[in-house]
């Protein structure tokens, strides 16, 4: 049986008066993928996601949902998603518990709200008005909201922008059952290690375009400059690097990054540092990581955020 | 897509239950309606009693008319003081139509002595005075007490000591109302307007800020289902508002009710247009301030010139003229013609404009109001 994607853009483009927020991007998603469109504020992540909600219309390219135009087929489409929308908000007075009832109301399925609670673990405050409940717990019922339909596809936009660590981690409980349901998620962050942690695949977006894309091996080896090597020395060190060879050495507050192209310049550098006589410690030799491509593909000035932890 | 009564209801249910949790909510559904009617009854029903005009006509030429009069004024005559119950007597001009005068100053009150009442007294014959008065109205019966009082003083000093005077009761075409009769009407309009209009208005800004909007069209849920639910709502709350209005001005004021089923009618017209109204506003304004501003405007001229807390009727002419291009001005006349007029016909005039105005604003504000974004 062939894999039809899940989700399939191409050429997507959407401008709001003189900003392009969305550039032509290209990507799919396949059945029971979590995929993680990753890109700091303003990046056009929201405005993706919401044309693939049907929430908002394209400018110009191919956006299909399970093989629906989500503009065009909203109606049908809405039956088969479910959509926390970033900073996700409900009226201020209903209970989780009547909000769950609701939204089973109107989606003519009689749901167990106690059942849906307890799936994204938020049995504790069944009885609590929206108003009060925490950050982490409105978006837990956002997700519960999103499950009353049985989805097929998940979206969640930002859905732990905000929280603290422990929440956060709690959301990501969630996201992991929602995989193992077989269901599939599209989620969006400027949290680096969210991304890590929950997707398949990621796409590392900016300026409305999609400037990385695979899993973090893929995008490492790829987009990475390889191995580094890393010192700690002083500055007597780096100039001696810089002067005595050819090794692209940054350094600051202690510490000496030199990027290695191939194997020798291991050696190269190795012997450097020896004859250098200047001090040195903890030598290590690493891989570039998804957060130093993610720097280097979306600059220092992008507003990263690494997550906290 | 169709519509669903179910959805509907399950919203109506959401909503309401939002409503009454919320402070503002609860409080202009149920405890502002009361103090409005207990501040305004207050200010303007000067402590409960009030005093009455009796206008009086004198066709006879002789002495024994003008004895009657003064025995009238000195049995009850407080045109000076203006405090506390009382009658204060109106001379009539003799060559104008009385009944007509009445109806001019929309008083049910008076008296009429006949052309031949000295000579018929003197005579020996007998003879009648009319008094005019509306038959469920105290100060009519107050009225007729003092005349009966006078008459009888007259047949004891009279020539033959036999029953000379009688009375001739009529019933007066208009009646004389109070201010709180108007004010329940008007309080009643001024309430199905501003509750689901500052919601509404309201509403359509904070739902599509809090991307509320954005949530509910992911459902089945239809923008019509939606907008009906939030009618409903307030028609019920309307509904409240008027039996607490009415509540109180009855038992506390004295005001007098009709309660018919054309109140009904205009308890669920009012709503039905305010909230579309509100709609329409929130759904055109492209920001919340600008929502706010185009609502403060629609909403105050209404609020003071539709006849909410005087009778559009005691208002300049270029107000009046004003008043009658403004929807609630429908409303509040309407709800007057059944609740104190008892006039239908006039009545059926304002539920035809009401009615024709709401459709066209609910159909505008469904198709202006988005649940989501181009
Ligand atoms: N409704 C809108 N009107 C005008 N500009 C918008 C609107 N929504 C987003 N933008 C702009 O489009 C760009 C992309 O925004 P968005 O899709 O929200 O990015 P992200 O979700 O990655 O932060 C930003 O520059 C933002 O300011
Ligand atoms: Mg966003």
């Amino acid at each position: 049986m062939a894999q039809v994607p899940a989700i399939e853009v191409s050429g997507l483009k959407k401008k709001y008066g003189d900003i392009q927020a969305v550039d032509g991007t290209s990507f799919s998603v396949d059945e029971g993928e979590v995929f993680s469109l990753l890109g700091p504020n303003g990046a056009g992540k929201t405005t993706t996601i919401e044309i693939l909600e049907g929430l908002r219309n394209k400018d110009s390219g191919t956006a299909k949902v399970l093989g629906l135009d989500p503009w065009e087929s909203g109606y049908e489409l809405h039956k088969r998603i479910g959509v926390i929308p970033q900073g996700f908000k409900f009226l201020d007075y209903p209970t989780p518990r009547e909000a769950l009832s609701y939204y089973g109301a109107l989606f003519g399925r009689k749901v167990d709200p106690d059942e849906l609670l307890r799936r994204v673990i938020l049995d504790d405050a069944s009885n609590v008005w929206f108003q009060n409940l925490s950050g982490g717990q409105k978006q837990k019922l956002g997700m519960a909201l999103s499950l009353v339909n049985d989805p097929q596809v998940v979206f969640l936009d930002e859905p732990t922008t905000g929280l603290d660590p422990q929440a956060r981690r709690a959301v990501w409980e969630v996201v992991r059952k929602l995989k193992d349901e077989g269901r599939t998620v599209m989620l969006t962050t400027h949290y680096l290690e969210e991304a890590e942690e929950l997707a398949d695949r990621v796409a590392i977006m900016k300026h409305g375009k999609i400037v990385a894309m695979g899993t973090t091996a893929e995008i490492e080896s790829k987009f990475g400059s390889g191995q580094r090597m890393v010192v700690k020395g002083g500055d007597d060190l780096l100039k001696y690097l810089r002067e005595s060879t050819r090794l692209h050495a940054e350094g600051g507050a202690g510490s000496i990054t030199i990027f290695l192209r191939d194997k020798s310049d291991a050696m190269v550098a190795l012997g450097a540092i020896e004859e250098s006589g200047a001090a040195w410690e903890d030598l290590t030799v690493r891989r570039d990581s998804l957060e130093d491509v993610f720097l280097k593909l979306v600059g220092e000035g992008g507003s990263i955020e690494k997550g906290v932890e | 897509m169709g519509f669903s009564l179910s959805r509907m209801v399950s919203d109506l249910k959401i909503y309401g239950k939002s409503s009454l949790r919320s402070r503002e909510g609860f409080f202009f559904t149920l405890v502002f309606p009361i103090i409005l009617i207990l501040l305004f009854g207050a200010i303007f029903s000067g402590g409960g009693a009030s005093q009455s005009t009796v206008y009086v006509q004198n066709h006879d030429t002789g002495p024994v008319g003008a004895t009657f009069i003064s025995a009238l004024n000195s049995t009850s005559n407080y045109c000076s003081t203006s405090s506390g119950a009382g009658l204060c007597m109106r001379p009539v001009p003799a060559d104008l139509n009385f009944s007509q005068y009445l109806s001019s100053k929309s008083a049910s009150d008076g008296i009429i002595i006949p052309a031949n009442f000295s000579l018929a007294f003197e005579s020996g014959q007998k003879v009648n005075v009319t008094v005019f008065g509306n038959p469920s109205s105290t100060a009519s019966a107050v009225v007729s007490g003092i005349v009966a009082e006078v008459v009888n003083g007259f047949n004891l000093h009279g020539a033959t000591g036999v029953h000379q005077v009688g009375i001739t009761p009529r019933t007066a075409v208009s009646s004389n109302y109070k201010y709180i009769d108007f004010l329940v009407p008007g309080l009643v309009g001024f309430a199905a307007l501003t509750s689901p209009m500052f919601a509404m208005v309201n509403i359509s800004s904070t739902y599509r800020r809090d991307k509320v909007f954005k949530l509910l069209s992911l459902t089945p849920l239809t923008k019509t289902e939606w907008l009906l639910s939030k009618i409903i709502w307030y028609v019920g709350t309307t509904a409240v508002s008027f039996m607490l209005m009415a509540a109180v001005g009855v038992y506390a004021f004295g005001a007098h009710i009709a309660l018919n089923w054309g109140i009904g009618i205009f308890l669920v017209l009012g709503p039905f247009f305010f909230v579309s109204l509100g709609m329409l506003v929130g759904s055109v304004s492209n920001t919340p301030e600008a929502a706010s501003v185009v609502g403060n405007l629609v909403t105050f001229p209404m609020m003071f010139l539709s006849g909410t807390f005087f009778p559009v009727s005691s208002m300049p002419k270029y107000l009046q003229g004003i008043a009658h291009v403004l929807p609630l001005y429908y409303m509040i006349d309407g709800l007057n013609e059944v609740m104190i007029y008892g006039n239908f016909g006039a009545a059926y005039f304002d539920m035809a404009v009401l009615l024709g105005i709401s459709v066209v604003v609910f159909a505008l504000a469904v198709r202006f109001f988005r649940w989501r974004e181009d």
